[in-house]
């Protein structure tokens, strides 16, 4: 047998993991989370949303299909990577399979974590650590191969400063209407749904000064980390919808995942950290008005607190299982947010008609028409 | 919510190829969501071995055919507000669409509930399937229906060869089959229509990946994937051919949510209320995909995907079909969270078929687009290969795993890859043995690189461990080994020179090898949530890919009641062992249950009710091996273990766990061992003066003949051991027994052969009993009709007996008596008899629960798996009275055959089973019962002419009467030279045909082919005959062109005559407990 690189997850608690290093021999640091969703390690791992956490996947068999290319495609972006780099501090696998067999694949999962310096390790009981996640809530850990690093939280600072592209950056320019997309760790998908229905989008980081943008609509995307932290957005976004700011017709404004918490700090209603996140491609999303429950991807860690909401807002989206808000909306502005992801990537896809709801209101603020509600 | 306050559930009859076991579990779990919503079931399905057909579920049973005029007859008397079709198969679907079409739901203002008719109709006909499809953008494979053969070449000539023809309105893929020359298209077109009057023909896509979506609607357009599966086999095998997968293993983000998404699209557009199977072509060089085909009901896959993910997806159809919204219902096996989400799943499952294409003579074994296999087994595991080496031991075809096992003969081995047969999984590990590449299997077999590479990482690790001992054997690869889901004994084979001692041996030294090292299984649940939510789930499997249990065991100290109670399930569904072993396994589970006992289940059959969630109060879904079970016992210090419900698979085990300290709970396997081992029953039988066949034990072919010669021909012949299914038959003259002893294959000192002295013309009688600390408390005598000969799985059975001697009882209660005291019986047992005037001969005797106990409990209404239970626990029991055995109806079960789907077999019963089901009806008498089971069976009465031949002298007059009978009711008799004769002769006018293989006037095959005849009557000249004869010929082609055949003399007789006395609108349509009950 190969002689294989032994690996070990400490966590805060002091329990411990055994198991074998793949990707990159080295050690890291950060916060634990897992997920439950069945495919899409590639777009999981350069989701900005994962930004400094050592991520557990629970599905039993990872690499098998290895990893696409990187190359830029449509719209500039990646294909099928969430942005332009692996986010995870580290991988958790139960069973890596160096073998891997897709049309799309050019390499090895190891040999793409290697290449970015992120370690994973296999071989290891993922059941078990998911149990003890969940039972404790999220925890600090250390992925250990050779060194004993120190421990990291992420919590301390703002992640969302780390991840935003500091440039503003334009695609789509013949299209219309015109959104802008507040990067707080934007996901590619956000933007390629918004460019495949024809909009033209502006990319602003995440302290972008809002009050100057000429543009349809607003799209606050998702990001990692305290929504509190970002208070400079928060700031921003209080500008906009407070009614006597917004004036006449305000400029519609969409959030998604962090975008929804920072939407509802904005309203002035409070967030609250969950005891262990919700990430995962199976979550069930109550529309409140209609009673259709949508199965959703999420991968969050706080949440908007409903009993904070104030009263010219109401919960849009309930999650059937715990009962937390998957989304708020203005009773009578249009302005709107869920906490789940109807961008998918990786995940179910059965909410992307919300982007056809945004664009339609974006259409009709460029039009000065009227939004039947 | 709307007010349906009584259903009407119709059921899927006899278990056959295609349709099996997964309709048991779906109408079950339907009919309890249903009562717990309030409704009143009605359910009619004549198969009265399901646990569906027990008391206590449905409020009405009716074991009448799933036919249109019988359930028009319930309709009236019932009177239903509400119908399900979708859990009883494709039976339950065609017959449903004819209720509908004919106005007769309309009529009787039965509403369907869950998916429309017209839903269902349109994923049946593949012309109005394509065009939904087209309307949402779901692509599908060209496709052009026809409905005549010279349409059907046409077709195939634009679309351009191969392609694949299949017919509408079937199951399992029969009369589908890829077809590359106009030559072949008009073979395969011929059988097609002979099936169905529409036939498909369509572009090949052979290679594709196949994938399957579990989809489930509701009336609120709320709509959920619950599981995804991927058939390791490339489209051009039956899914119920394939190894499948699930979840999917080698799909991306894109791949898996583009078909998921299309899914949805697919369900909501056909309007589809319930549960619904999507299959997918997907080119795995691009994003190209097609719908193969949508089934609007339960199905196998739906049984499979519900027992993969712990997802309950007949009870959650039942309350969506009663207007229930996905988010209103609970998740059974969290409890907490609600059953509108998708399960996620950490672990791995494997499907594997079973076959038993072994027990049939001339049958091609290849498999491909149409289904064969008669069962089939999951495995779980925490990789893929943990899973694909527990489902290779499951499928119970004496394999280890995909290493490590007898070594299979390939001929020609590029060629069994390429044209793959039941033994494809051992082909590949063969050649990867070999040391053919990845790449070379990918382009002999397409199936994707992935599932290869990590069998030769199995194949690689086999090679690792023959370089070390049992003594230098490195921890750590021993513990990878276990990883792998190698089995201790096929480490024990690869690490020692086995041939030189005993195997089991061996097995135990490496147990205890790894035992010391610490190397243990861990106990797993299966949650639907991959571990995000607590779950209360007792749904469990082990794995040695995980260091920690997450559940806690009895403590092995505290008294015995504390602790549970074990029962070893059955094992895959298979020729000999199917539902009717679940239902006393079921039996015994509720009984111990009724006593306020723990309960354990150990099988891996998807297909079963012993394996649902709610069965009993744990659930391993694990392998019914030696070293799991002592694993279990490890773990959960059970009290003991039930091993005489399940059928010959636990029965089997008892003297090993016995062996090894295990406790075994009823008769001692001591006494079980002295009625298994002939040598010491056949003893026995003599030291109580109780007669049997004489019989002898060779062990080389001369030494057989001579012994032979001795006992005088003709003789039942039982090898001890064969590859892969039995090889039991009858030799007439020495040449027959050379030939059946060479294909033994194995005969040796350790694999003797048994010859006993085969009696003809006597009737053969059973007894199902239960008997406590050695004394007889239950039994029933059944009748078979056929004479001895028949195997008594396709025999038919009358209880209680219509045409015995009084003195026949007598004296088979008597041994029966006389056995169990002597074996100290407590617990179930059968035996077989054979009787001649008043000589009553035994001819075997089983330990354990018998395929009639559901029958004979039925009948009587005393459920003899809680007596057997009751037993075994020793526990008091209420002997049933007396009068009980004097009915004044009948109960007549009936074999249900599978041979249209086995292309090639020879239609005619004999020694070996050849039946994958049975049915069973109650009748005011004998012929009342008989021809309602052999309409459930699936035959149609003639009304217009029938083909005799009817074989020698002495049954060609014992059908005389009969033949007389016919040309009253005004049939056209057409038959073959000798037959002709005689009738003739004897005054019955008839028209001559041609055997098939001569060559003047009208031949019998061109009458079947035209199906100028609605029955054949064939009685075999020579039970032995092995030719593909004339006779052979004629019984092939009614099978194929379906049309009802009968092979045995008594059977025809029974069948003219009952027809004589009823014609079916006499025939009684009355509840199961109005006979019961009187």
């Amino acid at each position: 047998m190969k002689t294989k690189q032994l690996a070990t997850l400490v966590l805060e608690d002091g329990t411990t993991f055994e198991g074998l290093n793949f990707g990159a021999p080295v050690s890291s640091a950060g916060e634990v989370v897992f997920t439950t969703g069945m495919v899409g390690y590639p777009e999981s791992l350069t989701d900005p949303s994962y930004r400094s956490q050592i991520l557990v996947l629970t599905f039993p068999s990872i690499g098998n299909y290895g990893v696409p290319s990187d190359a830029v495609g449509e719209f500039g972006l990646p294909e099928l990577m969430e942005s332009g780099r692996i986010q995870v501090a580290g991988l958790v696998v139960a069973d890596y399979s160096p073998a891997y067999s897709h049309w799309e694949a050019v390499r090895s999962l190891s040999d793409w974590l290697k290449a970015s310096g992120i370690p994973g390790i296999y071989d290891t009981d993922t059941r078990a650590l998911t149990r003890r996640l969940r039972e404790h809530g999220t925890v600090l850990g250390k992925l250990i191969v050779g060194d004993d690093p120190d421990w990291i939280d992420p919590a301390a600072e703002n992640l969302v400063a780390h991840v935003s592209h500091p440039e503003v950056r334009a695609f789509g320019d013949e299209g219309s209407p015109h959104i802008a997309v507040v990067d707080c760790g934007v996901k590619n998908n956000i933007l390629r749904c918004l460019l495949r229905r024809g909009a033209r989008v502006t990319v602003v980081p995440w302290d972008h000064d809002l009050s100057s943008m000429d543009c349809d609509g607003i799209v606050l995307s998702n990001g990692p980390g305290d929504p509190t932290r970002c208070d400079v957005t928060i700031n921003q976004l209080r500008g906009l919808i407070q009614p006597a700011a917004t004036g006449g017709a305000p400029t519609p404004i969409f959030g998604i995942c962090l975008g929804c918490q920072l939407l509802g700090l904005a309203a002035g209603a409070e967030t609250f950290k969950l005891r262990f996140g919700h990430r995962s491609q199976n979550q069930p999303a109550i529309d409140t008005a209609s009673q259709r429950c949508y199965i959703t991807s999420q991968n969050h860690g706080y949440a908007v607190d409903a009993r904070t909401l104030p009263t010219d807002w109401r919960v849009w989206f309930l999650n059937a299982n715990d009962g937390t808000v998957e989304g708020i909306r203005h009773k009578t502005l249009p302005f709107s947010a869920v906490q789940f992801h109807p961008e998918a990537a990786c995940g179910p896809v059965d909410t992307a008609f919300l982007f056809d709801d945004f664009l339609e209101q974006a259409r009709a603020h460029r039009d000065g028409r009227e939004v039947l509600r | 919510m709307n007010t349906v306050e009584t259903v009407l559930l119709l059921g899927s009859g006899g278990l056959s190829i295609g349709q099996a076991g997964e309709f048991d579990y779906s109408g079950s779990q339907a009919i309890k969501a249903l009562k717990e919503e309030g409704v009143r079931v009605i359910l009619v399905n004549p198969n009265i071995a399901t646990i569906q057909t027990s008391e206590g579920l449905a409020d009405q049973i009716y074991f009448v055919p799933v036919t249109p005029d019988f359930v028009t007859r319930i309709i009236k008397q019932e009177k239903p507000d509400g119908i399900l079709l979708s859990f009883g198969g494709q039976t339950a679907l065609n017959c449903g669409v004819e209720l509908q079409n004919s106005g007769v739901l309309a009529q009787h203002n039965v509403r369907v509930l869950g998916t429309p008719v017209a839903s269902i109709e349109t994923t049946e006909d593949r012309d109005l399937f394509a065009q939904a499809m087209a309307a949402i953008g779901a692509p599908v494979p060209p496709s052009v229906a026809t409905s005549s053969p010279e349409e059907a070449l046409q077709a195939a000539g634009e679309i351009g060869y191969p392609v694949i023809v299949r017919a509408a309105y079937t199951l399992g893929g029969m009369g589908s089959t890829f077809v590359d020359s106009p030559d072949q298209m008009y073979e395969a077109a011929a059988k097609a229509f002979a099936a169905s009057p529409q036939l498909l023909v369509e572009r090949s896509l052979r290679g594709w990946k196949e994938v399957e979506y579990e989809v489930v609607r509701d009336g609120h357009d709320n709509c959920v994937t619950v599981c995804n599966m991927e058939n390791l086999d490339p489209l051009g095998i039956h899914t119920g051919e394939s190894v499948v997968v699930a979840p999917s293993l080698t799909l991306s983000n894109r791949d898996y949510h583009r078909l998921r998404e299309r899914a949805i699209a697919i369900v909501r557009h056909l309007g589809i209320v319930g549960e619904c199977n999507v299959q997918y072509a997907l080119d795995p060089h691009s994003d190209d995909f097609a719908v193969i085909e949508v089934n609007a009901r339960l199905s196998r896959s739906s049984a499979l995907a519900s027992k993969a993910t712990g997802y309950p997806l007949a009870a959650v159809a039942a309350r969506i079909a009663l207007g229930r919204s996905l988010p209103e219902i609970p998740n059974a096996v969290t409890r907490t969270t609600c059953a509108c989400f998708e399960p996620s799943l950490d672990y791995v499952v494997i499907k594997m078929p079973r076959w038993d294409l072994a027990k049939f003579r001339h049958v091609s074994r290849r498999i491909g687009s149409a289904m064969k296999s008669v069962g089939e087994v999951m495995a779980i595991g925490r990789c893929f290969e943990e899973a694909l080496q527990k489902a290779l031991r499951m499928v119970g075809g004496g394999f280890h795993g995909l290493v490590a096992n007898r070594e299979m003969a390939f001929d020609d081995l590029d060629d069994a890859l390429q044209r793959p047969t039941d033994l494809r999984v051992l082909a590949l590990a063969e050649a990867l043995d070999r040391g053919y590449s990845v790449e070379q299997l990918h382009e002999l077999t397409r199936i994707d690189r992935w599932f290869l590479h990590r069998m030769k990482g199995i194949v690689d690790t086999y090679d690792e461990l023959t370089r070390y001992s049992d003594k230098d054997l490195p921890r750590d690869l021993l513990h990878t080994a276990k990883k792998l889901g190698f089995s201790d004994f096929q480490i024990a084979r690869a690490v020692m020179n086995y041939l030189q001692s005993d195997p089991h041996d061996k097995m135990m030294t490496v147990r205890e090898l790894r035992k010391r090292y610490g190397i243990l299984p861990a106990v797993k649940q299966i949650d639907t949530t991959g571990g995000e939510f607590p779950a209360e789930t007792n749904y469990l499997y082990l794995t040695y890919n995980g260091t920690e249990d997450d559940v806690e065991f009895a403590d092995p100290t505290s008294p015995a009641p504390e602790r549970p109670v074990v029962v070893l399930g059955s094992g895959a569904y298979r020729i000999g062992s199917s539902v009717e072993f679940d239902w006393c396994c079921v039996g015994a589970l509720d009984t111990l249950r009724s006593m306020e006992r723990k309960t354990v289940m150990i099988n891996h059959n998807p297909e079963t009710v012993s394996t649902d969630f709610d069965a009993c109060d744990r659930l391993y879904f694990e392998e019914l091996t030696l070293e799991r079970i002592l694993d279990i016992h490890d773990k959960e210090h059970p009290e003991g273990f039930v091993v005489s419900m399940g059928g010959q698979v636990p029965n089997n085990l008892a003297p090993r766990l016995f062996a090894e300290g295990v406790p075994v709970l009823g008769t001692s396997p001591r006494d079980i061992d002295r009625a298994e081992d002939r040598h010491k029953f056949s003893a026995l039988l003599d030291s109580l003066g109780i007669d049997q066949p004489g019989w002898r034990e060779v062990t080389d072919a001369d030494e057989a003949c001579r012994q032979a010669a001795e006992m005088g021909y003709p003789l039942l012949v039982r090898p001890s051991y064969v590859l892969s299914g039995a090889a039991m038959a009858v030799a007439f003259r020495e040449s027959e027994l050379r030939g059946i002893l060479e294909r033994a294959a194995v005969v040796s000192g350790d694999h003797p052969v048994v010859m006993s002295q085969y009696v003809t013309g006597a009737k053969e009688i059973e007894i199902d009993a239960v008997a406590a600390d050695g004394q007889l408390v239950a039994y029933a005598i059944s009748e078979h009709v056929e004479n001895a000969g028949v195997h008594s799985g396709d025999a038919t059975m009358v209880l209680p007996p219509q045409k015995l001697y009084l003195e026949t009882i007598r004296r088979i209660k008597r041994i029966a008596r006389q056995v169990a005291e002597a074996l100290q019986i407590s617990g179930p047992f059968n035996m077989q008899f054979l009787a001649r005037e008043n000589r009553v001969r035994v001819i075997e005797c089983n330990l354990r629960a018998s395929r009639s106990f559901p029958f004979v409990s039925k009948v009587y209404s005393v459920d003899f798996s809680e007596l057997a239970t009751r037993a075994i626990l020793g526990a008091p029991i209420e002997p049933p009275g007396r009068s009980l055995f004097d009915l004044d109806y009948v109960g007549v079960k009936a074999p249900q055959f599978s041979f249209t789907r086995l292309a090639g077999a020879d239609p005619m019963l004999g020694v070996e089973m050849a039946s994958t089901g049975e049915v069973a009806c109650l009748g005011t008498d004998v012929g009342d019962a008989y021809l309602k089971a052999y309409i459930s069976a699936g035959n149609k009465l003639p009304r217009r002419a029938v083909l005799l031949s009817t074989g020698p002298v002495e049954s060609k007059a014992g059908f005389l009467a009969s033949a007389r009978s016919l040309q009253r009711r005004g049939l056209d008799i057409y038959s073959t030279e000798g037959t002709t004769r005689f009738l003739t002769d004897h005054g019955v006018s008839c028209q001559e045909v041609a055997w098939p293989m001569d060559d003047k006037g009208t031949n019998a095959l061109e009458l079947l082919k035209e199906r100028r005849v609605d029955l054949v009557v064939n009685i075999p000249k020579n039970l032995a005959d092995d030719e593909l004869d004339n006779d052979y010929l004629i019984r092939r082609h009614a099978v194929d062109y379906g049309i009802p055949l009968i092979t045995n003399l008594q059977v025809a007789n029974l069948l003219v005559s009952a027809m004589d006395e009823f014609p079916i609108e006499k025939l009684e349509c009355r509840p199961w407990e109005t006979y019961t009950r009187a």
